[in-house]
């Protein structure tokens, strides 16, 4: 009996194994097809859609600062600039804060507080971003519009370039709150990053360097960044990637003004909060909705470029 | 068990019963303004037990509301600004108003009380425009005599994203002022030449609370029931007016539908001693080649039960319902325009 049962079990065992293999091997090379489809469907339609507006305004779309949807003339300057900047900002507000946590985990933190912190630094990346909006809106713009836009404007008032960038009525919304509101979202994904590349450094590299008789910040700046540079500029390529892109974020905060101005405090808009809040009012088929496509595209070249750069930083290392 | 088994088994036979009575009822569906939003959901949840029709609104923005219908992926459209006549007859629609609303100025400065500063339309251009950067401008104090207004900036909030009280708002501007209606325009999105936006009415209400010197525009419902600071305003009879619901019913009832084609009328700047004058009418857009005659009757037999029975409802939510006269009017329009019975 059990003979009878063991043969035919062998025999489709080794059909399954026959058929099971191509079929495998077939869905994962239609996965990876799949995503350059997707890719390049995605990249298509949002060229093609903004088609209309870069044959009306041509190159001057790029460099154009009007955003006047009752006169029909549009321009991508502003949103760039605000993306730009923006994200800028935020890396430089996150990024010595994401090296400082990170820091402060693996070398000085005791061992007890090492694990609540980095769950709680992994719980901020989990928030969502609305979420952010909303309290950004209604607990940073208060601070900042009442307390510390007027400090810094009295503060800076008559000092020459300081005075121009941050000038003008605190409205509370602006360039500034968003970049720093952009910062506490990046920040976990920089500082995770930084924090396990901290951990791989093999302990031998620093305790000889502590033989020898370095300090704790010697270790970390001529032992562990040189070591874990590749993957920490990595992670703040991610931080970046992820601050060009924002959405509901930035739109609660940055106020939607079409102007470029020196002044950090200036309303201004980025490719995404632009999109976020014209999108609705644009009929289908009109030359804002076209100009709203051509900017989703102009963005994603820039996150192409940003992708290209950082990769153009890491090739010797990774050959190396 | 056994019992336990047929009493899961009744509880579910008379689960699916329920189900079928309540498929009974017609649903409808519809898409746009947001300013209309509480009003729809009102009469929907307050007719549908009378009426067996129940409402599914989506409060997307005029503009995708507009979108929607033209794609007629829902039954009607709500659009705050009034369609072109060349649009509704290329995508073959019909329009009606189903009800009014004002729009406030809103503004803070220390030491000023609600309804205490007097503006005028041109004023409001020139400070939206820039010109008028603070608030003891001559031109305001001298509108303002007993009022002390201190040496402060002005900072104009707008909305930041596409919606029909700006549209209103800026048809206002436009009318009182040549310079606004040439450099700027009205449209629900605008090439804002000064200040800053905020994003929806509860933006720009915040926004002009936090900032010292604001000054912003927003729904008269939105800025009663959060006791917002307002202005008053000169109207086109001389008066200097408060956004009151008399003031908003006198406006409307100054209006005359006959002249305009399409419903599309404007409402700002109506004559009368006590009207209002920043003021629109919102729209419902219906397609008159309708694929589902029993969806585009019960379309309006919810309107039609909102234009008798709705006007508590919405004067409770600061909305001024139509004169009867227009009312019947657009009873007519459907008998002509729209096929199928009621």
């Amino acid at each position: 009996m059990q003979q009878a049962i063991a043969l035919p079990a062998s025999r489709s065992g080794r059909r399954n194994s026959r058929l099971g293999d191509p079929i495998f091997a077939g869905l994962a090379r239609g996965s990876g097809i799949l995503v350059l489809l997707l890719l390049g469907s995605l990249i298509l339609s949002l060229f093609i859609g903004g088609l209309p507006a870069f044959r009306r305004f041509g190159f001057n779309f790029l460099f154009s600062t009007e955003w006047d949807p009752v006169h029909q003339v549009f321009g991508a300057a502003v949103s760039v600039y605000g993306t730009l900047i923006t994200s800028v900002l935020a890396l430089v507000f996150a990024v010595p804060l994401a090296f400082g946590i990170a820091f402060y985990l693996t070398e000085l933190a005791p061992s007890w507080l090492r694990r609540p912190v980095g769950t709680a630094i992994e719980l901020l990346a989990a928030i969502p971003s609305i979420i952010y909006g909303m309290w950004g809106f209604f607990v940073i713009v208060p601070i900042m519009s009442q307390y510390i836009e007027p400090t810094l404007i009295n503060l800076f008032d008559g000092i020459p370039v300081l005075q121009d960038l941050f000038a003008g009525p605190p409205f509370g919304t602006g360039i500034f709150t968003a970049a720093m509101i952009l910062a506490v979202m990046v920040l976990p994904f920089i500082a995770a990053t930084m924090r396990d590349v901290f951990n791989t450094v093999p302990p031998v590299f620093k305790e000889s360097a502590y033989g020898v008789g370095c300090t704790t910040w010697e270790v970390m700046r001529s032992i562990v960044l040189p070591y874990t540079r590749v993957s920490v500029v990595g992670g703040i390529m991610l931080g970046l990637g992820r601050a060009l892109g924002e959405t509901m974020a930035v739109t609660f905060v940055i106020g939607n003004a079409d102007r470029i101005s020196p002044n950090l405090f200036s309303s201004s808009n980025t490719i995404a909060s632009i999109v976020a809040l014209e999108f609705p009012e644009s009929p289908t088929g009109s030359l804002k909705l076209a100009s709203l496509l051509a900017l989703g595209f102009i963005l994603f070249v820039i996150s192409f470029i940003v992708l290209a750069i950082s990769r153009m930083l890491l090739r010797p290392k990774l050959k190396a | 068990m056994r019992p336990a088994i047929t009493a899961a088994a009744i509880g579910l036979a008379a689960g699916l019963v329920a189900a079928q009575q309540a498929q009974a009822d017609i649903q409808i569906t519809g898409a746009g303004s947001t300013f209309a939003a509480p009003i729809y959901a009102k009469w929907g949840d307050a007719s549908s037990s009378t009426t067996g029709i129940k409402l599914n609104y989506q409060a997307i923005g005029s503009g995708a509301g507009i979108n929607q219908i033209n794609n007629r992926t829902v039954d009607f459209g709500a659009s705050d600004m009034p369609v072109a006549a060349d649009q509704l007859t290329a995508h073959k629609l019909m329009q009606f108003p189903t009800v009014i609303g004002g729009v406030d100025i809103i503004v803070n400065i220390p030491g000023v009380k609600p309804n205490q500063l007097k503006l005028t339309g041109p004023v409001l251009a020139d400070i939206y425009l820039g010109t008028i950067t603070k608030w003891n401008d001559k031109q305001i104090v001298a509108l303002n005599p007993g009022l002390k207004l201190p040496s402060l900036a002005i900072a104009p909030v707008h909305r930041a994203d596409g919606s029909g009280t700006t549209f209103v708002f800026t048809d206002y501007l436009g009318m009182q002022s040549p310079e606004w209606k040439t450099k700027v325009g009205s449209s629900t999105s605008v090439a804002w030449p000064v200040g800053a936006g905020a994003k929806g009415s509860d933006g720009v209400a915040g926004t002009v609370h936090q900032i010292k010197g604001g000054i912003g525009y927003d729904e008269s419902a939105y800025a009663e029931q959060n006791h917002l600071t307002t202005a008053l305003l000169k109207n086109k009879a001389g008066k200097f007016v408060a956004p009151t619901m008399a003031a908003f019913e006198a406006s409307a009832g100054n209006a005359d539908w006959s002249k305009v084609q399409n419903f599309a009328i404007d409402l700002n700047n109506e004559p009368g001693a006590t009207s209002w004058p920043i003021e629109s009418a919102t729209f419902v857009l219906l397609p008159i080649d309708p694929k589902d005659a029993n969806q585009s009757a019960a379309v309006k037999k919810f309107f039609d039960w909102g234009f008798t029975h709705g006007s508590a409802i919405a004067k409770r939510l600061l909305y001024i319902p139509l004169p009867a006269s227009v009312h019947n009017a657009i009873r007519a329009a459907w008998k002509k325009d729209v096929p199928g019975t009621m």
